[in-house]
């Protein structure tokens, strides 16, 4: 052992390549035994999201169809019209894509930017004869072309084929966030009757918020009594925070509704009692969307705020008391900032998991209650506009991410994490 | 005697209902005074300090302090230091702001704040240390700086439960003269509690001796090792060989007692004896010798036989077996040890009636 000590210092010390060799079959053993988790979480959650974030800047079905128009209208300066060649390019691209359901899923792609767009392509198609067209030059061409539908003329028609020619474009996340191109290619907010994304990510936010806020205010307390509370009690307890977590979201969700609406239990008791004398409007309004989800996400916030808690011996709030600290003084000084922790990480998880909410909201929320998931989901499955629903989800991402930061930056982001 | 500092009267707490922590305890603390709650686990040490403190609530007795009735008052207008065996720092501030905690609480100016921080971190040593994390310190510094907060306020009453229970020997016995002389600096009450008796003997004035919630004795630590009253105390402080006897007979404060096997002592009779009493004998190792037949008086003589040696450097433990009779132990000097003790060889026990004292016991027939 000492010679292995006395070695001079040329190299790695031998020691050290034991202790590496010997690290590293430990290393070797722990990644295999990650291996599936990591496998499955990569194939089925990350490269699945990825791809679909992914939709939210890939400019796809424009470039790939258009070829040789997108490539003319480059030319144009976007002020009259594009050059004859550019009509005849896309007259012939049109023609080659008639009849195919490529040429519907192109209008669909380029009526996202200008209303009526569809119609005129399909229009256009049906009005142009191939044969006829291959007769005539490019100037013939245009004439033909805006003969067929007059919105060629138009510029405002030109301008996606120019703007969005490229592999990947901004535009859906412009529209995401309310912004939309003139013609001369500026960027400029919508107008306010048109706008909605900026009001529901607001919308979203305020949401998420009040119900953190309504999550901690009623948990902090019960996580308190539940930390101080004694073995048999404690566990009765739990078990009462824990039985939502048993129970489908859906039928709690319901559940709800079935309590709240204007014959429910709530209303005929108000009744009854003489409180009120017209049911309460108290189900398909935000009233309605904050009881379920604070009812929902409330083991959320008790369970990180109890772990820590727990943790908090009674000798510190004895302690303050005993240097003099009143117990208004003990709870700020002390008690708070031990259970920050636990406040960070319930509310952390509380507002993000608020935020994502599409079931609760669209049950028991009305029309101006929904939230960023439920147009997620209408642009998924109703509208199929995906471009659209991922840069809404992309934007939520960013923005949470973006929380994180600056809650780590402000109070530590170890302090974030749920023990 | 003073006024005392401190007066339990008539104190009972009861956590369950049917048993009693502390029962019918009286005690007063003299101002100034080191005292010391010693005693068995479970024995209500905690629970007495803790009425004290305001964090329990006695079942039924008043506590007063400086003559006022506090028993009902809230801990944190007793204005007593307290000491809590896991020290209870606060882990999100730094050493300098759990000492200046008591300040801030009473909104000291900060100037003089840092001044009262400083001059306390010195008192405890630890002048370096105000900008550490009480987790960045040894367990013998935490202890310090839970010292340290509890002083700056200069409570004029310090209690400490087991504060030195989780160092190691040689950090215990330094943070036990720390103590002591901060004790005698400053001229505060400190009551102290603890199960190691040699602690208690080193470092109070006086001990309580606690045992099943009641006191049993109250006295100095030289009244409680030379005179203990019963023989729980007599057991629990230091060394003992507690030997079963009857009385024979009973002249003034001494009795002649039959240990059985036809040994025959005479002893100190701590309790009023009369013969055909059961009696307990309560004799130190250390105040047996060894006897060579060079004259000397002696009160008492027993013959008996080496059974076992245990050697422990400076002395040797000796388990002497007496025909019929008890096994005593005896510690002498290895000086005298050291001539030619051995297994089995037959030796005579010496010592004064004082040194065995003798308690009436209520033994089954
Ligand atoms: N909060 C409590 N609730 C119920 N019983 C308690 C409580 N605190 C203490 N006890 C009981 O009271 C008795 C005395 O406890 P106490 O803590 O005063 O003993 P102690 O002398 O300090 O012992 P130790 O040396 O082990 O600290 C014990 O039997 C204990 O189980
Ligand atoms: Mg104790």
């Amino acid at each position: 052992m000492t010679s292995l000590a006395l070695d001079p210092p040329t190299g790695p010390h031998p020691l050290e390549r034991a202790v590496r060799r010997s690290e590293r079959r430990r290393r070797l053993v722990a990644l295999l035994l990650m291996a599936p988790s990591v496998l499955f979480a990569v194939a089925v959650f990350a490269v699945p999201i990825g791809l679909f974030l992914f939709r939210a800047i890939e400019n796809d079905g424009i470039p790939q169809r258009l070829p040789r128009t997108t490539a003319a209208v480059q030319a144009w300066d976007g002020g009259d019209l594009p050059s004859a060649a550019a009509f005849d390019a896309l007259a012939d691209e049109i023609l080659a894509l008639k009849g195919t359901p490529e040429l519907a899923q192109l209008g669909r792609r380029l009526n996202y930017v200008v209303p009526g767009y569809r119609s005129l392509m399909m229009g256009t198609a049906r009005r142009l004869d191939a044969a006829q067209v291959a007769t005539l030059d490019a100037e013939a061409t245009r004439a033909r072309l805006i003969e067929a539908d007059e919105r060629w003329a138009d510029p405002a028609f030109w301008m996606p084929l120019k703007q969005q020619s490229g592999p990947l474009t901004t535009f859906y996340l412009e529209t995401a966030l309310d912004f939309e191109r003139t013609p001369s290619g500026e960027l400029v907010s919508v107008p306010a009757e048109r706008a909605i994304f900026i009001d529901l990510f607001v919308r979203t936010f305020q949401t998420g918020l009040a119900t953190t806020v309504l999550c901690l205010l009623i948990g902090f307390p019960v996580a308190a009594v539940m930390a101080r509370a004694s073995g048999s009690l404690a566990n009765l307890m739990l078990a009462l925070v824990l039985i939502p977590f048993w129970t489908s979201l859906l039928v709690r969700t319901t559940a709800w509704v079935i309590l709240l609406q204007n014959e429910g239990l709530v209303n005929k008791t108000l009744l009854f009692l003489g409180l009120v004398d017209q049911p309460l409007q108290l189900v398909f309004n935000r009233f309605g969307v904050y009881v379920a989800m604070v009812h929902v996400l409330l083991p959320y916030m008790i369970l990180p705020l109890y772990s820590v808690m727990k943790g908090v011996s009674a000798d510190h709030l004895r302690a303050a008391s005993s240097l003099g600290a009143k117990p208004f003084m003990a709870f700020r000084t002390v008690y708070l900032p031990l259970v920050m922790p636990g406040v960070a990480a319930g509310s952390a998880l509380v507002f993000v998991l608020a935020i994502g909410f599409y079931v609760t909201p669209a049950l028991v929320g009305g029309a101006s209650d929904q939230m960023i998931g439920y147009f997620i989901a209408y642009f998924t499955n109703t509208s199929v506009n995906w471009g659209l629903a991922s840069a809404l989800g992309a934007i939520l991402l960013g923005l949470i991410a973006l929380i994180y930061l600056v809650l780590g930056w402000a109070i530590g982001l170890d302090r974030l994490k749920v023990r | 005697m003073s006024e005392p500092i401190v007066r339990f009267q008539e104190v009972s707490k009861s956590y369950d209902g049917r048993s009693l922590v502390v029962a019918g305890l009286d005690l007063d603390v003299v101002a100034g005074e080191f005292l010391t709650l010693l005693g068995p686990s479970g024995s209500g040490k905690t629970t007495t300090l803790m009425m004290l403190a305001g964090f329990e609530l006695p079942t039924s007795g008043t506590i007063r302090l400086d003559g006022r009735d506090i028993t009902a008052l809230p801990p944190h207008r007793r204005g007593i230091g307290v000491v809590f065996q896991n020290y209870a720092l606060f882990p999100h501030m730094t050493v300098a702001e759990n000492v200046a905690y008591p300040l801030r609480v009473r909104n000291v100016p900060a100037a003089e704040t840092a001044a009262r921080v400083a001059k306390a971190l010195g008192l405890v040593r630890l002048a370096a240390f105000g900008d550490r994390r009480p987790a960045q310190l040894s367990g013998g510094q935490q202890q310090r700086v839970a010292l340290a907060r509890a002083l700056i306020f200069e409570p004029p009453l310090i209690l400490l439960d087991e504060p030195l229970g989780a160092l190691d020997k040689q950090l215990r016995e330094d943070m036990q003269m720390e103590l002591k002389q901060i004790h005698e600096a400053l001229g505060v009450t400190m009551i102290y509690v603890t199960h190691d008796q040699s602690e208690a003997l080193t470092m109070s004035d006086r001990v309580a001796v606690f045992n099943d919630g009641r006191i049993q004795q109250l006295a100095s630590a030289y009244e409680l090792y030379e005179r203990p009253v019963n023989p729980f105390v007599a057991r629990f402080v230091g060394e003992n060989n507690q030997l079963a006897g009857e009385v024979v007979a009973c002249e003034g404060d001494t009795a002649r007692i039959r240990l059985g096997g036809g040994v025959t002592i005479l002893a100190n009779a701590v309790d009023r004896l009369s013969p055909g009493d059961a009696a307990d004998v309560s004799l130190r190792p250390e105040r047996i010798r060894l006897a060579h037949g060079d004259g000397e008086a002696r009160d008492n003589l027993v013959a008996g036989a080496v059974d076992k040696l245990v050697y422990l450097g400076e002395s040797t433990r000796l388990f002497v077996s007496t025909p019929g009779g008890p096994t005593i132990v005896a510690k002498v000097q290895n000086e005298e040890a050291a001539l030619d003790v051995a297994r089995g060889r037959p030796v005579q026990l010496a010592f004064r009636a004082a040194d065995a004292r003798a308690f009436r016991v209520e033994r089954p027939a």
